[in-house]
This record gives C-alpha cells, structure tokens and sequence, in this order.
C-alpha cells in the first residue's frame, strides 16, 4: 500500500505509539484488501459497548490512552451508543460489573478526545455526511444510511478500525470508498410499497437476505412514494443486519440512483420482484407467540418523531408489561421538553438514552428480568435477539404498545 | 487433494479441526461467547463447540462487533483456530487484525464444500493455501 510522508512518519511511530499502532492495524487491513493508498476521512464513528470490548478491549483502550497521554483524535470522533443508561440503570437490572466497565471505557475514550455522542442515529441528530464525503463511520445502520442516502463514503468500520482512522485521520482506500464498488450488482422490483416502519424493516430485510454478502448492491426500484428518513433508516439497518450490506440505491430517490442508468442498474436484468407477499412472511416468522414479557423500541435509536408517534399511543394508557423506548442523548431533552417523556413514563413506560438494548448486556437483564418473549417493531433487533435467548416477536408500534397494556399482541 | 488457494489472508500458520457449514458468521449474532457454542438456533452448527477449531463458513453476516470481540474471545481462549470463508466483510479482517486470528478466504468454488465436516486442516497464510491434511 503507498503512504506519503506523513503516513509513513505516522507508521514509524513520529507521531507517537497510538498513532504508530493505528497505522499498522491500518495496513494489516489495507493490505489484505489490496488497497492502493490510504484516504483522508472527515468523521469517525466508533461502536464500542463493553459487551463487545470485554475487560480485555477495555484494557487494551485504556493502555492506548495511558501510554501515550499525548494521542488524540484527529478529525471529529464521534461514539456509538453505549452499554447502559446510567440514569436507568436500575430500570434493566444490569450487573454492577456491567456498569462500572463501562464507566471506565467512556473515560479512556474521553481521554482520547473522542466525543461520546452514544447514538447510533447521528445523521438524523449530529451531521449528515455529504455527497461523496469519506468517513469511517461504525454500526452498519448508520453506515448503510450515509452510504445510501447520503451518498457518502464508508466501509463498515469495526471499532478498532475506526478508533485508527480518527487517531490517523484516514482509512484504506477499498470497497465502498471506490466508484466502481458502488455500481449496482442486483436489480430487485419492488412490487409494494410498504406502511409501517416495521414494513419498511422486513422488506430491508427481504433485500439484504436477497444480496446476500457485503459486496452486493442492490438497486430498488418500483416504490410508490419517496420514504421518510425514519422508513429509511428501519429499512437499511435490517437490510444491514439480515444481509451484511453497506449499501443500496433506490432508483430516483436516493443521491447516486437519480436515473436506474446512474449505478448501472438497466443493464441488468429484474432478479427478483419482492411484493406484499415476501415481506408478511418475514415478518410471520417472528409471530410465533402472543404472550410478551417486555416491549422494546431500539436499534436504531428513536428519532424525535417516532418517539412523538409513540407517546401518541401510550396517552391515557396503562401498562402490565415494562416498555422500554431508547433514544439518543440529543433527541431526550426534546422529549422531554415537549412532554413525550412524560406521556410515556405515566403509562409505565421508560424512556432511555445514550444507549442500545441489544447492547446492553441483553443476555445478562433477559437472565434478571425474566424476559424472553419480547416484542418491538424492529426488525433489525428481532434478527439479532434470537441468539442471546429470547423469542422475539415483530410487530408494529401499535400493536406493541397494546401488548404492553394487555400482556399480549393482538 | 491439492492445496485450496485463496485470494485473501492474513495472520499465522495453523492447524486443526473444521467444523464445516453452508451458513453465515457473526460474533454477535450467532455465538455464546461465555461457552463457546454457537448459540442461534436456527445456525446449522448450533450447540457445537467452535473453541479451537477452523471454521469453514460461507460469508460474514450482521455487524460490527465481530471487529472488538475476536480479541475478547482469544484473551479468554474461547475463541475459533482460524476463519475460512467463501467471502469476507471489512469487519472480519480488521477484526482478525485485531486479535490476531488466521483468516483466509476467496476461493475457485465453494469451500464449504470442498472440506469435510470434521477433516484436520492446514492454513498457510503465506502462501495463502488451505490443505486437507487427513
């Protein structure tokens, strides 16, 4: 791989051991993917929940930061949510140990200048990446988002790697960050258009189990409408989750896909046509019972609206069931300003931030809360749960928040 | 058999036993990191044990955390030989960079199918070969 001057100072150690640490994780990477060069990044975003990290990722952050007091970010390094709320810890009935490592990773990662925004939605709430903007940015919904809709530029980048390119300032030049990597490679007719953001998720889903791996790129085309940000965001993060993919196109809606030509999308033939039909039996597969031991609205994190729409639902309302709704750090003073909180939490709900539930020690509070059957509307989180233990149930907000009230979906 | 040649690796010569599927991979997703079995109910290797072995898998699958938790799961020793897979995401190479895990992968067919269920394997990063040794 080709470094220039600063590069190769960077990796000989000049600009210190975190640094030189970067670089060489760096180009192990580079190399394997055959990288030319290195490319300057804007913003870093880091998933980094202690459950992932162990007491050895957090040692291993807290030595980086210890051995070298001097190391930096270098662009604006923003963090993914974390492991708990402490406000609510209690609520989850996390393990102490749980909590106090994660006190200790948000301190080694402060230490390093990073920014611990803890939201996995920072292009509905930080900044959107612009047209054509090299990031290396972590968590794949938030990648496939700024991929897709906003046509930046970003692998999926793991929390090693994106903690190297805030410190360098850059990332291997390979995959997405490569025009012809962003070239459609599977034209999918999408034959319905779907309502609900639980909808939006499963046909995500269909799509990514249809593309299959990270390299594919699939261009919809046929929807009825331009989807909203929040339909964007369930449909990408399943799509993410479901088929490892980084990036979609959607023929006339999003940035690069103006025309179906623009990606490459009309020299190829219509592969599947995915209707009404392939998106109830997705979502039919995780309908297997009625009875719910706990609601949950996560991954992603809320956006204001949705926790508007939810608090809509929960008015007047009382719950037999815990409901848990889990938001950014930016979005929550909002709600409660504008009592969506408090319409929420006098239901019985609870209104959580900064963190993501399956994140947060899910296998650890299902074991201290009795919680197996759990419903949400996010299909992402349903693809995930099933092997930490639970039996997760895909519904729509609506009919969770009714399962919350009278113990079971209707 | 002739050595398998692959278009990707990285990390240390190994060998071992395979535990072979037609299905995806994710650290998060798919593993009881605490006891070391695949956990998903619905993974064709579920309830095996992966400590110590080469998985030869088909793709990558789901997100990121695979990158931190290689390392977590090797300064425990409950943590896979070495990774074998038909295709890769970024995720699992800097991931294998990180904890210092063999990975190789990208080959002339399915490598799923051209190593027994069970079979001792070699991996040489270096001359990025995968051979059946018994």
């Amino acid at each position: 791989m080709k470094l220039n001057d600063i590069e190769r100072a960077m990796l000989a150690g000049e600009h210190g051991p975190a640094v030189k640490s970067a670089m060489e994780h760096q180009v192990r990477v580079g190399e394997f993917f055959d990288a030319a060069d290195l490319v300057p990044v804007t913003q870093a975003h880091i998933m980094a929940d202690t459950e992932s990290l162990g007491e050895a990722g957090v040692h291993w952050v807290e030595s980086l930061a210890k051995d070298d007091p001097g190391a930096r970010v270098r662009v604006p390094t923003i963090m993914d949510p974390r492991g708990t709320d402490f406000a609510k810890a209690s609520v989850l009935n996390q393990p102490r140990w749980a909590v106090d490592l994660e006190r200790r990773a948000v301190a080694a990662f402060e230490r390093l200048g990073i920014l611990m925004t803890d939201t996995c939605i920072n292009y509905q709430t930080i900044q959107a990446p612009a047209l054509g903007e090299s990031v290396a940015f972590g968590d794949t919904g938030v990648v496939i988002y700024s991929n897709s809709v906003c046509g930046a530029r970003s692998n999926f980048e793991g929390g090693p790697s994106a903690l190297a390119a805030g410190l360098t300032g850059r990332t291997p030049r390979y995959g997405f960050h490569l025009d012809a990597r962003r070239q459609a490679t599977l034209r999918i007719r999408a034959e319905w258009t779907p309502v609900t953001l639980n909808d939006w998720g499963a046909l995500g889903a269909v799509v990514g189990r249809l593309a299959g791996n990270y390299w594919a790129v699939p261009v919809v085309e046929g929807l009825g409408r331009v989807p909203k940000s929040d339909e964007l965001k369930h449909f990408g993060a399943a799509m993410a989750s479901f088929g490892s993919s980084a990036l979609f196109h959607l023929a006339g809606i999003t940035p690069e896909a103006v025309r179906l030509e623009d990606v490459g999308g009309a020299r190829l033939p219509v592969a599947h046509r995915v209707g009404e039909k392939e998106v109830r039996a997705l979502q039919n597969a995780y309908a297997g019972e009625k009875e719910v031991d706990v609601v949950v609205f996560s991954a992603p994190q809320l956006s204001l609206y949705e926790l508007r729409q939810l608090a809509a639902l929960c008015d007047g309302r009382r719950f037999v069931k815990p409901l848990l709704a889990i938001t950014s750090p930016q979005v929550k003073p909002d709600a409660d300003r504008f009592g969506l909180t408090g319409k929420i939490e006098k239901a019985g709900g609870h209104v959580l931030s900064g963190m993501c539930f399956y994140q947060s020690y899910a296998r650890e509070i299902a074991e201290a809360n009795g919680w197996k059957r759990l419903a949400t509307n996010s299909t992402k989180m349903v693809n995930i749960l099933g092997g930490y233990g639970y039996v997760p149930l895909l519904a729509t907000m609506e009919q969770c928040v009714e399962a919350a009230e009278k113990g079971r979906l209707p | 058999m002739k050595p398998l040649v692959a278009k990707q690796a990285m990390g240390r010569k190994v060998q071992g036993q395979a535990l072979v599927a037609r299905d995806g991979f994710s650290a998060r997703y798919d593993l009881n990191r605490i006891d070391g079995t695949f956990s998903r109910p619905t993974h064709k290797l579920a309830g095996q044990s992966y400590k110590g072995r080469i998985l030869v898998l088909d793709t990558v699958k789901g997100g990121v955390a695979s990158a931190w938790m290689l390392r977590e799961m090797a300064s425990r020793g409950v943590v896979p030989l070495a990774l074998v897979f038909n295709s890769v995401n970024p995720i699992i190479a800097q991931g294998a960079a990180f904890g210092d895990i063999t990975l190789i992968a990208g080959f002339e067919g399915d490598i799923t199918a051209q190593i027994p269920h069970g079979a001792t394997v070699e991996i040489d990063p270096a001359t990025r070969t995968v051979r059946v040794v018994e």
